[in-house]
C-alpha cells in the first residue's frame, strides 16, 4: 500500500512540474498546464501523507 | 515538543549536550534545510530583486557566489562549534552572557520573528484575496494600511495562523514536510511558465535576456532609476540568514549532527530556495510586467498568473508553513520572560503582534532591508560564542564566564553586542546603508570588543 502511494506521489509530483516543460516546448497550452498541475497537487496531498514519515520527533531548533 | 502543563515527551536536550544516542545522520539535515528555505519569503524576495533593478547576469552569478559563501559559513563556522559543544545557542549564551541577558536577547529575537511572520501573513492574504477580488496594494507610508478589505483579510488569516500555532505546530510541521518537494516543483514550474509567457523559449532569447531588461526598464520608468549591484546581491544572499549562521542560531540544529559533513546540508536550501526559487519568483514579476504592464509584486497575483489555483495554493501553504513555526517560536521567547503566562497565551500575543505587522503591506515590501537588519541585530552575538569557544582559554581567560561567576548579565557581552548593533542600526536607518552590509563589521566588532572587555573585566574564578 505504501509503495503504491509512493509511486502515485511521484507521478503527482511529475504532473506538477512536467506540464510546464511541455508548455515550454510548445507541446501543450497554458490552460492544460494549470489543470494538470492542480490535479497533480491534489493527488500529491492525498497520497503523500499515506507514506511520508510522521512528524519529526524533536524540534531540533527548539529554544 | 513541549505543551502546556505537560512534560515534554521527547528529550530535546535543551540544557545538556546532545548524547551520542540522539545524534542524527546527514539525511535529516538535508531534508530539513530543503523545506525550511523554500518558503513564503521567497515569493516576496525574488520579485524585489527585479524591482530594485538587479541585472539578470548579476542575479545569476551574485546569488551563486553569495549562497556558496553562506553554505561555507554554516559548514566551517557553525558546525564545528555545534558538534564540539552540542548545546543550543540559548544555553550557550546563558552560560557565557547570563540568564537575564539571554532572555532579553530572546525577546528581541521574538519581536523580529513577529515581523517576519507578519510578512508571511501578508503573503498568504495576498494569495487568498485573488479569487475574492481583494486587492493587495502597497501604500507609500511604511505604516500605511492597504484597502479595508485586505486589512480585514489579514486579520482573519493572522487569527487562524495564531490559533493553530497556539495549539502546537506539530501538524503544521508535518504539512510543511509533505509540501516541501511539491513547493520546489511549483517554484520551478512558475519560472518555466513565466519564460514562455515572455517568449523566452530559445537559447538565444534566454541568453540575450531582453525579457529581463525590458522588465527592468519598465520598473525604472515608473519608479525612477535604481541599481542593485552584484556585490549587494552577493552580500544579501550570504547574510540574509546571518542570524542563523554568523549569529549561530543553527547551533541548536547542528548539535544533533553525527558528523561535521552534515554542515553541507544548507546547500540544498540555498541552491533550491535562495537560488532557483528566488530567480523563478523574479521571473513571475517580469512575466506579469510583459503581460499586463503591472509591476506590483503581489505574490498571490504573480503565482495565479503562472499556475492559477496551484499557484494560489502554493503561496498560501508557503506563507502559512513559514509563519506558523515563527509565531510559535516567538511565543516561546516571550514566555521565557513571563514564565507565569502560558505558552498558548504568549503564542497568541506573538500572533497578534505578527497580524498587526502583517496589516502594513509596506513592511513585507521592505523584506530585503528587513532581513539585513535582522542579521545585523542578532548576528553579532555569534561572535561572542566564537570568541568564547576558540579564544578565551588560549589567552588565559575563562569561558562560560557568567555561569562561573553566577551573574545573570555579563556586562562585557552586553556592551560588545549593543555597541556595534547600535552603530549598525544608526548607519542603516540614519545614513541609509544597505542593511546586509552591516552584518559582518558588527560581528567582527562584537568579537573584538568582547575579547577586550573580558580581558579588562574578568575576575579570577575557580575552575
Amino acid at each position: 500500500m505504501k509503495s503504491l502511494a509512493k509511486i502515485i506521489s511521484y507521478l503527482a509530483l511529475a504532473a506538477s512540474l512536467v506540464p510546464s516543460l511541455l508548455y515550454f516546448t510548445g507541446t501543450i497550452d497554458h490552460d492544460a498546464v494549470k489543470v494538470t498541475a492542480l490535479t497533480g497537487t491534489i493527488i500529491w496531498f492525498i497520497s503523500t501523507p499515506l507514506w511520508a514519515g510522521q512528524c519529526e520527533t524533536a524540534d531540533m531548533s527548539a529554544n | 515538543m513541549t505543551t502546556d502543563n505537560q512534560p515534554t515527551q521527547v528529550n530535546e536536550y535543551e540544557r545538556e549536550p546532545v548524547p551520542p544516542k540522539a545524534h542524527l545522520g546527514a539525511g535529516k539535515f538535508w531534508g530539513m534545510y530543503a523545506g525550511e528555505h523554500t518558503a513564503g519569503t521567497e515569493f516576496m524576495i525574488g520579485p524585489l530583486f527585479l524591482a530594485a533593478g538587479a541585472s539578470i547576469q548579476d542575479l545569476i552569478f551574485g546569488l551563486l557566489l553569495g549562497n556558496l559563501l553562506a553554505v561555507l559559513t554554516w559548514r566551517y563556522l557553525v558546525t564545528p562549534i555545534a558538534i564540539g559543544k552540542r548545546l543550543t545557542l540559548y544555553y550557550q549564551l546563558e552560560r557565557i552572557a547570563g540568564g537575564s541577558f539571554t532572555k532579553f536577547y530572546n525577546v528581541v529575537n521574538g519581536v523580529l520573528f513577529c515581523f517576519l511572520a507578519g510578512a508571511m501573513i501578508t503573503v498568504s492574504a495576498s494569495a487568498i484575496g485573488v479569487p475574492f477580488d481583494i486587492h493587495y496594494t502597497v501604500p507609500e507610508a511604511t505604516f500605511g494600511l492597504g484597502a479595508p478589505s485586505f486589512t480585514a483579510l489579514v486579520v482573519v488569516v493572522g487569527v487562524i495562523i495564531a490559533v493553530v500555532a497556539a495549539a502546537g505546530y506539530q501538524a503544521v510541521a508535518r504539512v510543511a514536510n509533505i509540501a516541501a518537494p511539491w513547493m520546489i516543483a511549483i517554484f520551478a514550474a512558475c519560472g518555466v511558465v513565466s519564460l514562455v509567457q515572455m517568449e523566452a523559449t530559445s537559447f538565444a532569447a534566454l541568453s540575450e535576456g531582453k525579457y529581463w531588461s525590458d522588465a527592468i526598464a519598465f520598473v525604472q520608468e515608473k519608479e525612477g532609476v535604481q541599481a542593485f549591484s552584484f556585490w549587494q546581491i552577493v552580500v544579501f544572499a550570504w547574510l540574509c540568514n546571518g542570524a542563523m549562521h554568523f549569529g549561530m542560531a543553527d547551533l541548536s540544529i547542528f548539535r544533533f549532527a553525527r558528523r561535521a559533513s552534515s554542515g553541507w546540508a544548507p546547500s540544498i536550501g540555498m541552491f533550491l530556495g535562495h537560488y532557483m526559487a528566488w530567480i523563478c519568483a523574479a521571473l513571475l514579476l517580469a512575466a506579469q510586467i510583459k503581460l499586463s504592464q503591472d509591476h506590483s509584486a503581489n505574490p498571490g497575483a504573480l503565482a495565479w498568473g503562472a499556475l492559477g489555483w496551484t499557484g494560489i495554493i502554493c503561496v498560501v501553504i508557503a506563507g502559512w508553513t513559514t509563519a506558523n513555526p515563527t509565531i510559535y517560536r516567538a511565543g516561546l521567547a516571550f514566555q521565557g520572560v513571563m514564565p507565569t503566562c502560558s505558552r498558548k497565551t504568549m503564542t497568541l500575543v506573538a500572533g497578534a503582534v505578527a497580524t498587526v505587522a502583517g496589516a502594513f503591506p509596506n513592511l513585507s515590501a521592505q523584506l530585503l532591508g528587513f532581513v539585513g537588519t535582522y542579521g545585523t541585530i542578532l548576528g553579532p552575538m555569534g561572535a561572542v560564542v566564537f570568541v568564547d569557544y576558540y579564544l578565551m582559554k588560549k589567552i588565559g581567560l575563562r569561558d562560560d564566564y557568567a555561569v562561573r561567576v553566577g551573574t545573570s548579565v555579563n556586562l562585557a557581552a552586553l556592551v560588545a553586542w549593543l555597541l556595534p548593533v547600535s552603530i549598525g542600526l544608526y548607519l542603516i536607518f540614519a545614513k541609509g546603508i544597505f542593511a546586509a552590509y552591516a552584518v559582518i563589521p558588527a560581528w567582527l566588532a562584537c568579537g573584538v570588543i568582547y575579547l577586550a572587555l573580558s580581558k579588562l573585566t574578568q575576575k579570577p574564578v575557580s575552575a
